[in-house]
């Protein structure tokens, strides 16, 4: 069988996802109910890359995230970061590697902050964890980290409440990029902010990109950010990822009926096109899955489709 | 249905009509609500917060209006003035907002209760928290229609039925027995819109209807409020600070910042032809489909409305700030019957400044975009 993540698994790859899968039950006897949050979900992320994972809400991609870093169990499939399996029982050195290596932004940079701790311990904790014990050490890395985020040192003794919106996202980024971690996993790092500052924040993130050569794992539902941000994209609906393409590809020539009335959505800041704008609706149940099992297409150079064998031939007359 | 039907009586142009004819937001059409120099402020611990400093716009029938600014700009507290439902620590401290002949602000609660809710409605930003989680949902429609309207209970039902067709809710007689978990977000979204228009209003204020949505949800809403304003000749003022959302909806805009209203035209004067250097800056600080370059970012914060600055609030933050700008604020200039700005920029005495690059060449690839599809519809 091939896959997105087994044909672009060469040595550079960073993170190497293979049929993740993370389900969830809950009830029991007649009303249990199990949930397929991600299911049989492949792909791989390249050093020095910006992946974008993009969907509706309830697709997975939050849940994809945190069950490659570990927040959540996985309940099948394997997860290989920097060549070691971080999917099963970890190994001391696999958890010390996941604690240092790979860190995450989250959406709500309040929600994420504890509001007892000061900028410093909160910054500062993840180089804690990484075994690093002499405050003057700490204290010259926690004042380095806040400058290269656009703060000054004078913050360090303050507490989240005392910032704003933007601020607070750029102490989440100070504390995941602290323990120079390979790869970042950002959940919507920016949907929270006002519009002004999510532009000082994007440029913030590529800033560090260059010059830290972070490699990113960028989960997102404004397409418009994740297609500035991303140089491949992966696009899930109902814990399946059904396209992944170069982020210029999936947007010229996307495949997926998904896809489509997904791009056919995005709200773009002219009054023109969007007058005249033609939503294509996606309706599920046009898939046959009984008879025939979906699997991964390759329809061009590293652009992968989730589909059957005959719905391959349909897209691909409907692309002409 | 029979005031509506009335109401449809006065003619005013489709929105096919008004989006080919330019002018056509000039036309002398009825005012149904003007607001004029409005000041809003809190009493809070710290002081008094300038909250709203003195804002005036029309809202013409028929009209969607959209009103853009970020959080603390000011917009949600405009409507809440509009609709009487400032908080305690809030005051009136100027202005006025005449509709129908009356300044609302001036009105007791008493009487705001056959405005509110009955003339002008609102449609919340998050659909869960405005709806009730242990009510029916038909029962959350059919409550409006009975004590506003005093309907009976069949009659009501009827009517909620009618109105959740009308806002495309599939089977709409199974579905006004369930609760609104059992609802999906966009459907939850429909049925307050579908209490809003319960009875029958002639202004639908939406406050950020759908930033809490998906995109494809999102672009179903918003076909929803078009088709529907339309179909009931409603007027419509949008709250958002989304600009792609905008350049769907919207006739007009206004542009708010700390408090005041900084441009105002067509959504083809604001979009194509900004003048305001704010304006500017928030049309280029969001990537768009074919944006590469580095996004141009407003520095720093808004400023704290304890204490506005004396002059231009965007002063600070404003790479073309002139002089005048830190110590006076500027009035507004007309640039042509449509649209106006507030900037010392177009004073004939300022200097000549240059749009930021990004957003130049965004209109330029829109134009080139337009042209070559007006060629080939000529074809």
């Amino acid at each position: 069988m091939s896959s997105p993540a087994m044909s672009d698994a060469t040595g550079d790859a960073l993170l190497d996802v293979r049929n993740l899968r993370m389900h969830f039950t809950s009830g029991r006897g007649t009303r249990r109910v199990h949930v397929k949050a991600v299911d049989d979900v492949s792909f791989s992320i390249s050093r020095g890359e910006t992946f974008g994972l993009v969907g509706e809400s309830g697709c997975g991609k939050t849940t994809t995230g945190r069950t490659i870093i570990r927040l959540y169990n996985p309940t099948g499939g394997q997860v290989f970061f920097e060549g070691h399996d971080i999917s099963g029982r970890l190994s001391p050195r696999a958890t010390r590697l996941l604690a240092t290596k790979m860190q995450m932004i989250f959406q709500d940079p309040m929600a994420s902050l504890n509001p007892r701790m000061t900028v410093e311990e909160i910054v500062g904790e993840g180089l804690t964890v990484a075994g690093e014990h002499r405050r003057s050490e700490r204290l010259k890395k926690i004042h380095e980290m806040l400058e290269i985020v656009g703060l000054s040192k004078d913050h360090a003794n303050r507490y989240p409440h005392e910032f704003s919106g933007g601020q607070r996202q750029r102490i989440g980024i100070a504390r995941a990029i602290i323990t120079e971690p390979s790869l970042v996993i950002a959940d919507e790092p920016v949907s929270a902010l006002d519009v002004s500052i999510q532009a000082q924040v994007i440029n913030l993130f590529n800033a560090l990109k260059e010059r830290m050569g972070l490699t990113v794992l960028f989960i997102a539902h404004n397409l418009s950010v994740v297609k500035y941000f991303s140089d491949r994209i992966g696009v899930m609906y109902g814990g399946k990822l059904v396209e992944i393409a170069r982020s210029d590809d999936l947007y010229r020539s996307p495949t997926h009926p998904y896809t489509r009335s997904l791009l056919s959505a995005i709200p773009q800041p002219d009054p023109y096109s969007e007058k005249r704008r033609r939503r294509i609706p996606y309706d599920p149940s046009q898939h046959d899955y009984e008879r025939e099992q979906p699997s991964y297409h390759e329809v061009s150079a590293g652009h992968w489709v989730y589909c059957s064998d005959t719905e391959l031939q349909r897209f691909a007359n409907a692309g002409t | 249905m029979a005031r509506a039907n009335g109401r449809n009586s006065w003619a005013t142009p489709t929105r096919a009509a008004e989006r080919d004819d330019p002018a056509a937001g000039a036309a002398p059409r009825r005012k149904i609500l003007e607001v004029r120099d409005l000041a809003v402020s809190f009493k809070t611990y710290g002081g008094t917060v300038q909250a709203v400093r003195g804002i005036s716009f029309d809202l013409y029938e028929g009209e969607t209006l959209a009103i853009v600014g970020e959080s603390g700009s000011g917009k949600s507290v405009t409507i809440r003035a509009i609709l009487g439902i400032l908080t305690r620590n809030a005051r009136i401290v100027g202005g006025e907002i005449r509709y129908r002949g009356r300044d609302l602000t001036q009105l007791l609660e008493d009487e705001f209760h056959d405005i509110r809710g009955k003339l002008i409605s609102l449609v919340f930003q998050d659909p869960l928290s405005a709806l009730n989680p242990i009510m029916k949902i038909g029962r959350q429609i059919t409550e409006a229609l009975q004590l506003s309207l005093g309907m009976g209970r069949v009659e009501a039902r009827d009517r909620a039925i009618e109105l959740m067709r009308a806002v495309a809710i599939p089977e709409p007689e199974k579905r006004f027995d369930q609760y609104p978990f059992q609802f999906s977000g966009g459907m939850r979204q429909r049925i307050v819109i579908a209490i809003a228009l319960a009875s029958d209003p002639e202004i639908l204020i939406c406050d950020e209807p759908t930033t809490a949505l998906d995109v494809t949800v999102q672009a179903q809403i918003l076909e929803l409020i078009a088709e529907l304003k339309t179909r009931r000749n409603l007027s419509v003022i949008f709250i958002t600070h989304d600009l792609g959302v905008v350049a769907n909806v919207a006739d007009r805009i206004a542009v708010m910042y700390a408090g005041r209203v900084v441009e105002t035209g067509t959504a083809d004067d604001l979009f194509y032809d900004a003048r305001h250097p704010y304006t500017w800056a928030l049309l280029s600080s969001m990537p768009d489909l074919e944006t590469r370059e580095k996004l141009f970012s407003i520095p720093g914060a808004p400023p704290n409305m304890l204490y506005p600055p004396a002059g231009d609030a965007f002063a600070e933050r404003n790479a073309y700030a002139l002089r005048i700008d830190h110590d006076q604020h500027p009035p507004f200039f007309r640039i042509s019957d449509t649209h106006s700005a507030a900037t010392w920029l177009l004073h004939p005495k300022a200097p000549r400044v240059e749009r930021p690059k990004v957003l130049v060449e965004r209109i330029a690839r829109i134009m080139e975009r337009r042209a070559a599809d007006e060629l080939a519809r000529d074809e």
